[in-house]
Order: structure tokens, then sequence, then C-alpha cells
């Protein structure tokens, strides 16, 4: 069921697991890309969701998938794990082709969507039992894996509660479990936290952490910043099927928006007063709404300014991956 | 996704699909058989003792023992339709069970089949179930009415395919009271099951000989009479033709309508 595995790698293959999760996957053949895309398109009828986009997830990083909704995210996920044709260009998965090696490459992938799509029909442990079976895995793996599993995402208490019953956090924990029983060499996240509330996304982002420190590579959608910024080493944006600038977070932030933000409420009118007491400085502006952004290296000075100056109404903070995506996908910025 | 080969893609896979349906079949198979058994029970009775006291069949065959084999299969084809339409519908698009399975090494013929086979074991199971009542009312005619699990073996295969394709085409459940309506419930009575179709005219036996089920009351009834030559081995290699034709097409149809 693991053809990988017949090549056993620079380590000598697949050692017994010692990690929480397990051991660090083998290498694979391809020179440390662990998804490869060229050119790629997804076109639906007349809609062209994908259009032609090219990054590479680099063996045991953690990927990150923005953009807004719509932009593509979703539909690139399903032709990265096989569930959706290429319509143009080219996609390779573990070093083989998706469009005729599906279940070489998904035997070796673990999904974890954004939909639920556990089966209600089955209670907690058995959901993944069966789901392991899919994979040919025998019923003592099975049975063991699923115990591991459970009491690694905090679940081991629900194994025979129905799936229905769960809270949101714990089902997305459970497809987590599920996604990680045929012990994949990458792991596909489709929005992992959306709709969670704040304990269960730290708990994930915790979990997801760990899986990475023990080699596992992390492709992940995500239109939470903060998510990127937590877990990422590399991510890209996209945004109407188009890649708009990939990198590393910090590094892109820093390049595009800058270090700080200075956050100011204005009236109307009163803009230009403002701005001609830090003009000189170097930074950037954009006005939304009552708010005008201060993009800038120099914050202290220029909070200083416009506080000597009666303003009083102001916000300091680092810049985010927040103002970058906005600056990419939503608003205009002038200089 | 092997391209759109007309060949289904199919690889043991199918076999875990049909293991998850027996899984959650404990969950709920007395009510399951209720529904499916107990309409033809009814039948049975209702037609086989109340109409029955009415109807002389020449022979030594009474009423009662004439249409319970067709109630056999009616059964049979009742519960493999009910399996891979409502079923089938809510594991595809309301519990997305089928996305799931996809993200493993199963392809959508694995899924497919899966579905389809298990709609044959209901078939057998419901079979099964309306066995034990004839026996218990005394109308199994023959050791060979056992050989009627086969054919509705092979029924229910014939009728999840074609469950299947309407469940293709389904947007909701809603539309399959049009599967039951113009093609499940006429074949009760169009079928020969309570009346010989010999009986009703050469263009009525004619046109009804393009109805699985008359293949099917045809053959289970000339097993428990204890007939083995000709009718059961016509009846099992017209319905394993059928299955053999209508599976790859539901197969398709299904890729059709989830792969995007």
């Amino acid at each position: 069921m693991r053809p990988a595995d017949s090549d056993p790698g620079p380590r000598g293959g697949r050692k017994p697991s010692r990690g929480l999760f397990f051991s660090a996957p083998p290498m694979t053949p391809s020179a440390g890309n662990v998804v490869e895309a060229r050119d790629l398109v997804k076109r639906f009828g007349p809609l062209t969701a994908v259009d032609g986009i090219r990054f590479d997830v680099r063996e045991k990083e953690c990927f990150g998938f923005l953009g807004p909704n719509g932009a593509g995210k979703t539909s690139t996920m399903k032709m990265i794990y096989c569930a959706s044709p290429v319509t143009g260009g080219s996609l390779r998965v573990l070093g083989m082709d998706v469009g005729t090696s599906a279940r070489r490459i998904k035997s070796r992938l673990g999904v974890v969507p954004q939909e639920n799509n556990l089966d209600p029909d089955l209670p907690v442990r058995r959901n993944l039992i069966t789901y392991a079976r899919y994979f040919g895995l025998s019923a003592k793996e099975a049975g063991e894996r699923a115990d591991r599993l459970l009491s690694d995402l905090e679940l081991a208490a629900r194994a025979g509660d129905k799936v229905d019953v769960l809270s949101g956090g714990m089902k997305r924990r459970l497809l987590i479990a599920r996604g990680l029983i045929n012990r994949p060499d990458l792991l596909i996240l489709d929005e992992p936290t959306t709709g969670l509330d704040p304990q269960a996304r730290h708990l994930i982002w915790q979990r997801l952490r760990r899986l990475k420190r023990e080699g596992v590579t992390l492709l992940l959608t995500t239109h939470y910043m903060d998510e990127a910024a937590q877990l990422c080493d590399r991510i890209v944006v996209i945004d109407r099927g188009k890649v708009l600038i990939d990198g590393a977070p910090a590094e892109l932030v820093e390049r595009e928006v800058g270090r700080e933000v200075v956050e100011l409420r204005v009236e109307e009118g009163e803009e230009a007063r403002a701005l001609a007491l830090v003009s000189g400085n170097h930074f950037k502006t954009e006005r939304a709404g009552d708010t005008l952004y201060l993009y800038t290296d120099r914050a202290i000075e220029i909070m200083g300014r416009l506080k000597e100056a009666g303003y009083r109404r102001l916000h300091y903070r680092p810049a985010s991956l927040e103002d970058l995506f906005l600056k990419l996908t939503g608003r205009e910025l002038r200089d | 996704m092997n391209g759109w080969s007309i060949v289904p893609d199919v690889s043991t896979g199918f076999l875990r699909v049909w293991r998850r349906n027996l899984d959650s079949f404990r969950g709920y198979y007395l009510a399951a058989m209720v529904a499916n058994v107990g309409e033809h029970l009814i039948y049975l009775l209702g037609m086989g003792l109340g109409v029955g006291a009415y109807v002389t069949l020449g022979g030594s065959v009474s009423y009662l023992q004439y249409i319970a084999p067709g109630l056999v299969a009616s059964s049979a084809m009742w519960s493999s339709s009910m399996e891979c339409t409502y079923g089938a519908f809510t594991r595809m698009h309301e519990q997305k069970t089928y996305d799931a399975v996809l993200a493993t090494p199963c392809s959508v013929a694995d899924v497919v089949l899966g579905d389809i086979l298990w709609g044959g074991c209901r078939a057998v199971m419901s079979a099964c179930t309306m066995l034990i009542v004839m026996a218990v009312f005394g109308v199994i005619g023959s050791p060979w009415a056992l050989g009627v699990l086969v054919l509705m073996f092979l029924t229910g295969l014939v009728f999840s395919s074609l469950g299947m394709m309407a469940t293709s085409l389904s947007p909701s459940y809603f539309f399959f009271n049009y599967h039951f309506t113009i093609v499940v419930t006429p074949m009760i009575f169009l079928s020969g099951i309570f009346f010989p179709r010999e009986g009703a005219g050469a263009a009525f036996e004619w046109i009804t000989w393009f109805l699985p089920l008359s293949h099917s009351v045809a053959g289970a009834r000339a097993l428990n009479e204890g007939r083995v030559l000709w009718e059961a081995p016509a009846a099992v290699l017209w319905l394993a033709a059928a299955a053999a034709i209508l599976i790859p097409i539901a197969v398709l149809m299904i890729r059709r309508r989830i792969v995007k």
C-alpha cells in the first residue's frame, strides 16, 4: 500500500515510531520538493479558479496558502489530493504526477478537509479504524494507531461516542487524527481552525507544530493571518487564481509593509493636517474608513509628533501579515 | 484520476467500502429490515390469504404460494433501491462520506462498486427474511428455493445500479419520488408477481420482458416449484448481463456528479 517504502531512502527506511505521532518520514526521491506546481490551471466551465500558478512545497516545512474566499485555495488543494483533475500545467506530488499516480499519491497523503466529513454512522474510534482500512492497514495496526492518535489529540475519553455529539474543536481534532492514520508524508489542512474558539485553535496549533518537529510536511490554507504567522515557514498569497507573492512571512511583511504601524483615528478633513505633521519620515499611508494607517520604521518619532499636536486616538503596533494581505488583496496603498 | 476511461478503475478498495456499510448497518438493522420487508409481508398476507381465498389456480399450487416468490423478489428490489438512493445520496451529498473515502487510495469506482455490492447484500438479507416467513406459512415448495438467494443478489446489483444512476442525477431527496413512482413501484404490478405475464397479451409480455423484476420473479417462482431448468438459469443470465452493463454506467454517472 505504501510504494515509497520499497525505496529505503537515505536513512534506511521507516524506524519504529518514537515521536509522539510517529517518526520522521523517509526522504522523497525528488530533491526535497514534496509538491511542485508549474503553470497550474483549474477551470470549471467558463470560470477559471486557478490561473497558472507556480509554487513548491519543500520537505518538512509548513507551507501556507493564503487568500480571500474564492481565491482558488481549495481548488488547488483538491488537485493536490487528486480529488479534482488538473485542467492545465503540471502538478507533481511526492515526485509523482497527479494524473497518473493518484492511488499511490493518496496512500501517502493525509487530508483534513474544511468541511466536516466524519462518518456520523460510526462512533469516534470506529471512524479511525474504518479510515485506516481504506489504506489497507490491518485491524490490529489500525486499532493501535487509533488509540494512540485519540490520546495524542485528547479524544481518548470520547472513543465510543457518536461523532454528532462532539464539539466543533473535537471534530476538527478527530479529522486531524483521521488524516494522520496512514502516517502521511504530507498533511494537507484546508482552513484547520475556521470556526473554532481560541482554546481549540491554540490546541490545534500546538499539535501542528509538534507534527512539524516530528518531520511531517504540512500544507495548509487559511485566511487567518495570525495562523499563518504562527505556523508557516513560507507562504504564498493568491487571489483570483494567481500567486501575488511568496516567501517567509516575516521577511515579506518587512519588505512589503515595513516594521511598524501607527493607526490614527481622524475626522473628515483632518487628514491633510495630520499628514503634514509627520511628513519627511519614510512611510506609506493608507486611509480606510475613519482610520489613517501609517506604515513606517520610525513609529516612536511619529507618535511623538502626533501626540504633541494633540492627537489622542493613536494606536501603535508591529506590522503584521494582515497588513501585507490587505495591501495585496484588498485596499490600495498610496505612497 | 485515471483520466476519463470507460473501464472503471477498481481495486480491492470496494470491499473496504462495503465493509464500512456493514459496520454502520449494525446500528440500525432492525429499522431497516422492518422498512424493507414489512410492506412486502403485508402484500403477501393481504393478497395471498385475502385475495387468495377467491382465486383458484390449476394444479396443487395455492395463490399464496404463487405470489410468495415474487414478493421475495420485490422485497429484494425495494431494499437495494432504497439503499442506493436515499442511503447513497446521504453518504454522497449529506454526510460527504464519499469525499472522505476519495481522499484515501480508493477511487470513485471503488466507492460506487462497494455501495452497489452492499445493495446486493441488503437484497439478500430481505430475501432471507421473506423466505423464513414463507417457511412459517408452509409455502416453500422445494429445497431449490435456497437458490433464490443467488437470484436476489443479482436482482440487488441491478436495482442498486439503477438507484445509483438516480442518485447521480438527484438534486435532493424529493427526486427519488420519481424513481420509486416511475421505475420501482410499477414493477411490483407489471412483473408477474400477482398474475402471469403470459396471460395479459403478447404485447404486455414482450414489453415487460425488459423489466428486470420479471426475470427475478420468473426465476424465483420456478425454483420454489422445484423447476431448475430453464427459467432460473435464464433469469440468472439476464440479470447478470444487466448488472454487467449497468454497473459501469452507474460508476461513470456518479463520477460525473462528484468529480469536478
